[in-house]
């Protein structure tokens, strides 16, 4: 084990700052790439379904 | 008669070219290897900083290469990836190889950016400045300007055929840049240190060596997952006019 207490940890020897904002910016950009495709899924699914629905009703009307 | 059961087998993989069915499969796939992205991401992050000891010289600032050297290896293979697709496209022009190009290359960019911005986060405290323009660090900017490229000029071409040939060939153009990234260390003098790990030996300890190799399969297993939930969305807006497509999406709920 590497360190004595959670503030050690977060302090990491004097380089917390830079060690923090490496691993900070990768989860950021992460987090935003999934969340960003799966609202386009969402988006897309959605969009197909409102589209399915319209040809149904123009096919009963013909 | 074995040159038949070849052609079989041959059939068997080239059926998931197509987006019809490579959609399901890509379906399938997608929480297997995210799952495995989770589990390998905790063991390699509780091994980074619980388990291996602070580096005698450097302090704790090295835990920042095992994100950093994984980053930098994944932008620099994704892009070989890209290239390798669009290849694939232009030779057998199987759109499918033009989707998964596509998908890889916004993947490819962030761990670019992670690569060089964690550079900067180690390079700080380690050598005292946040920047040079020796070869690796320029070749490796040059690298993210080549992934905007490419993402802008797909962006900005609406017929997805002319827009793969445009920035497929873009890709393949930009491929000379990937060998000058790896050998930048050893083909000049650079403030950049050489690699710790090369196919014959490796100047690192065990647990070190496997806290690293941890984390480049937790990013492997996550390129593949995010670039397969991508290219599932692509089929989805590019063919939204076929009924297997709404059969397959009834299916799901």
């Amino acid at each position: 084990m590497n360190w004595e207490n959670p503030s050690e940890f977060f302090a990491m020897g004097g380089h917390g700052l830079y060690i923090w904002a490496s691993f900070g910016l990768l989860a950021l950009l992460i987090l935003i790439e999934v969340v960003v495709v799966k609202k386009r899924r969402k988006d897309l699914i959605h969009r197909l379904k409102r589209l399915t629905k319209a040809r149904a009703k123009m096919v009963e009307k013909e | 008669m074995a040159s038949k059961q070849n052609e079989k087998k041959l059939n068997s993989w080239l059926k998931f070219s197509s987006t019809r069915n490579f959609y399901p499969l890509a379906d399938k796939m997608i929480p297997w290897f995210m799952g495995l992205a989770i589990v390998l991401t905790l063991i390699g992050l509780y091994m980074t900083f619980f388990v291996v000891p602070p580096d005698y010289q450097q302090g704790n600032s090295y835990r920042i290469m095992y994100i950093h050297v994984p980053a930098a290896w994944m932008s620099m293979l994704i892009y070989l990836l890209m290239a390798l697709y669009a290849g694939i496209y232009f030779v057998l022009n199987v759109k499918l190889a033009d989707m998964m190009a596509g998908g890889l290359a916004i993947t490819g960019a962030i761990f670019t950016v992670i690569a060089l911005w964690t550079g900067s986060m180690w390079g700080k405290p380690t050598w005292g400045t946040w920047w040079v323009w020796d070869a690796r660090l320029t070749s490796e900017l040059l690298l993210l300007f080549l992934y905007l490229g490419y993402i802008s000029l797909r962006a900005a071409i609406d017929d997805p055929n002319r827009a793969a040939k445009a920035s497929g060939l873009l890709a393949l153009v930009g491929v000379v840049n990937v060998p000058i990234i790896y050998f930048s260390v050893t083909w000049w003098n650079t403030l950049h240190q050489g690699a710790s790990i090369t196919t014959n030996k490796t100047s690192m300890a065990t647990e070190m060596f496997i806290t690293l190799l941890v984390m480049v399969f937790a990013f492997w297993m996550y390129t593949i997952a995010i670039v397969l939930m991508r290219v599932r969305n692509e089929i989805i807006e590019r063919e939204r006019d076929t009924s297997w497509l709404v059969e397959e999406l009834g299916k799901e709920k």
